[in-house]
């Protein structure tokens, strides 16, 4: 993996750590960018990671952007030989797979699907090999996601399954945009799954719906921060946990009336640790959401 | 001082010079699409260049006064009237209590910012009073102007009326095609050789889905990519890519047919790849662009974007001097 940088226009240097999507690329991308914030370049405005690139701002009247590029090589080079580790949190988010909500709504956009006879759940479980739309959804919740971008919209998180390549989901997008999609609908598209931060357009597959609200414009909610008014950022990691029809509606009332805040603890991340034992690692993970 | 919102416009907002610093948690820049224009009419009226003002779109809203006010209108072509009486564009003019800023139909460009002297004074929201209206942030509720809102102005001292920016540095799109400056790159090279060439010399035009987060472009040639296998996470067409971070001005080409320029509130990422960036000096144009204006996408370096930005910035040192 080499980055390839490429100038966005005057104010911009967009870097392809790799084409392909891939754990080891998104770390790269994390480590430079957070190398990038440590090292508080003067003239650089914006530090965005990616899922396998990640993109500065500068303003080329404070930093030329030769120099700019020559800055960012020099730690493409020294974040090579830095390990692989990172402080970060872990979640665990409640979600109500198949719910009416989304279901309403994948109904009335059947026409710009790719088998409109079957609902997003059927044709993800069909494409990927599974039995069952259960069995779909127990993949789905069975193994933690990182947040490897977020964007697109305000505090959407883009998340990659912490399983080998040969176990990742993979689904197309709609045929055609969808010109609605329910807020807070857990949605997938390629190899990530979204959580749709606001309403609106989207081309995701529709799975469920999380009743957990991750962006706070009028900062009404305690658990997100007033100075970003997003909840997740890119390192963070994500365990989902199916939920019933019953255990949504609790939730959604308890973040009307200001008591519910998602689980979440401080967490050391080590990618060669998890490489050596995926499935060893993601269960210490599930641990420290325990409390152990 | 309040100003009352009698007739809200099509889609009226209050707009600063921006948001920066929140790019990569999916919130753009936002503020004026064309930021030269904003800073005139604060200079104009005595503000800051930062003030926030209202940013118009094609058709000019109805604003009822509650006290007297200093006020410019700069940008597109939309002629103010205070009670009915004409007023110039580029040039401060003073509105007293009780008076009613209206516009005439818009003679050119498509917008037009209305600076009062003091600045609209909306709650500061992430570093900025700019609406960013997909996130339903900051502006005034997060949203469009309607009628019946208040806009509360901010105390300021007033510039005297009469002060005019002279017609030579009133930037604005010129010719026909329009050219935009574009440094060719970011996912270039998957186009062939024929597209890239074809993407420089075709007519585009301005379509109707043009706005704030982004201009959509048709009336050119589809692209050809190179063949090309899709990397694991990118989508099937050969247009997408593992979802990566835009570049504000990325001009992305879905499907290879029809490009769209990202504007200052941005999608900040997705999975189409970009065949370059209209550089930082061309932005301010296209806020002024109208649906069906024909359009050149025009190839500079580097060197050239450079030189570019510096003879914008001469304009308004040039405008700073004039007004002193």
């Amino acid at each position: 993996m080499t980055n390839r940088y490429s100038f966005g226009g005057d104010e911009h240097i967009f870097v392809e750590v790799d084409e392909s999507m891939s754990l080891e690329a998104f770390f790269k991308a994390l480590s430079i960018t957070n190398a990038v914030r440590e090292s508080r370049i003067d003239g650089v405005t914006e530090i965005c990671p990616a899922n396998a690139s990640f993109q500065i701002k500068f303003d080329p009247d404070r930093i030329k952007p030769d120099d700019m590029l020559a800055e960012l090589k020099r730690l493409e080079a020294a974040a090579a030989q830095a390990p692989s580790v990172i402080e970060t949190r872990i979640f665990e988010f409640p979600v109500y797979y198949n719910d009416p909500w989304t279901h309403e709504t994948l109904m009335r956009f059947r026409d710009r699907h790719q088998d409109p006879s079957a609902t997003d759940l059927d044709y993800a479980a069909r494409i990927n090999n599974k039995a069952s739309v259960e069995e779909f959804i127990a993949a789905h919740s069975g193994a933690p996601w990182f947040v490897s971008m977020v964007g697109f919209v305000a505090g959407l998180p883009f998340l990659f399954q912490m399983v080998e390549r040969a176990r990742q989901l993979e689904v197309p997008k709609y045929l055609r945009p969808r010109t609605d999609t329910p807020k807070l609908t857990v949605g997938y598209g390629g190899c990530f799954t979204a959580i749709y931060s606001v309403r609106g357009a989207g081309g995701y597959q529709m799975f469920g719906i999380t009743p957990v609200p991750i962006y706070d414009p009028k900062s009404e909610i305690d658990y997100i921060s007033d100075d970003t008014m997003c909840l997740f950022r890119p390192g963070d990691i994500v365990k989902f946990k199916s939920v019933d029809r019953a255990y949504y509606d609790h939730v959604v009332e308890e973040v009307a009336a200001g008591r519910y805040a998602p689980k979440v603890r401080n967490v050391t991340f080590s990618l060669d640790a998890f490489n050596a034992d995926i499935d060893g690692y993601n269960r210490k993970l599930e641990e420290v959401l325990d409390g152990h | 001082m309040a100003i009352e919102v009698e007739a809200p416009g099509l889609a009226t907002t209050v707009q600063d010079l921006g948001r920066p610093g929140y790019y990569h948690l999916g919130i753009p820049l936002s503020g004026a699409m064309d930021r030269l224009a904003l800073r005139a009419a604060n200079r104009l009226v005595g503000n800051d260049d930062g003030a926030a003002a209202l940013e118009v779109v094609f058709l000019g809203p109805e604003l009822v006064f509650r006290a007297d006010a200093m006020v410019a209108v700069t940008g597109a072509e939309l002629p103010p009237r205070v009670d009915g009486v004409v007023q110039p564009t580029w040039t401060s003019f003073a509105v007293k209590a009780g008076q009613t800023l209206a516009f005439d139909y818009l003679k050119a460009g498509a917008r037009a910012y209305v600076a009062v002297a003091g600045g609209i004074d909306v709650p500061v929201v992430l570093g900025s009073r700019s609406t960013y209206a997909l996130g339903a942030l900051g502006g005034h509720e997060g949203r469009a102007l309607r009628a019946g809102d208040v806009l509360p102005v901010g105390r300021g001292r007033p510039a005297a009326a009469g002060r005019e920016i002279p017609a030579a540095l009133r930037r604005g799109p010129g010719g026909s095609p329009v050219s935009l400056r574009v440094l060719p790159g970011l996912y270039w090279h998957r186009l062939t050789e024929a597209a890239g060439r074809q993407f420089l010399a075709d007519t585009w035009k301005v379509a109707p889905e043009a706005d704030r987060i982004g201009y959509r472009f048709r009336g050119g040639r589809p692209l050809e990519f190179m063949p090309h296998e899709q990397p694991f996470g990118a989508g099937s067409d050969p247009s997408n890519i593992v979802d990566a971070c835009y570049p504000y001005g990325s001009i992305q080409v879905p499907g290879g047919t029809e490009p769209i320029v990202l504007h200052r509130d941005a999608v900040s990422g997705g999975g189409y790849m970009m065949v370059g960036t209209v550089i930082s000096a061309d932005m301010d144009l296209i806020g002024q662009l109208q649906p069906h204006t024909p359009v050149r996408f025009v190839a500079v370096d580097m060197a050239g974007a450079l030189a570019a930005r510096h003879d914008r910035q001469a304009i308004l040192d040039k405008m700073q001097s004039h007004l002193a």
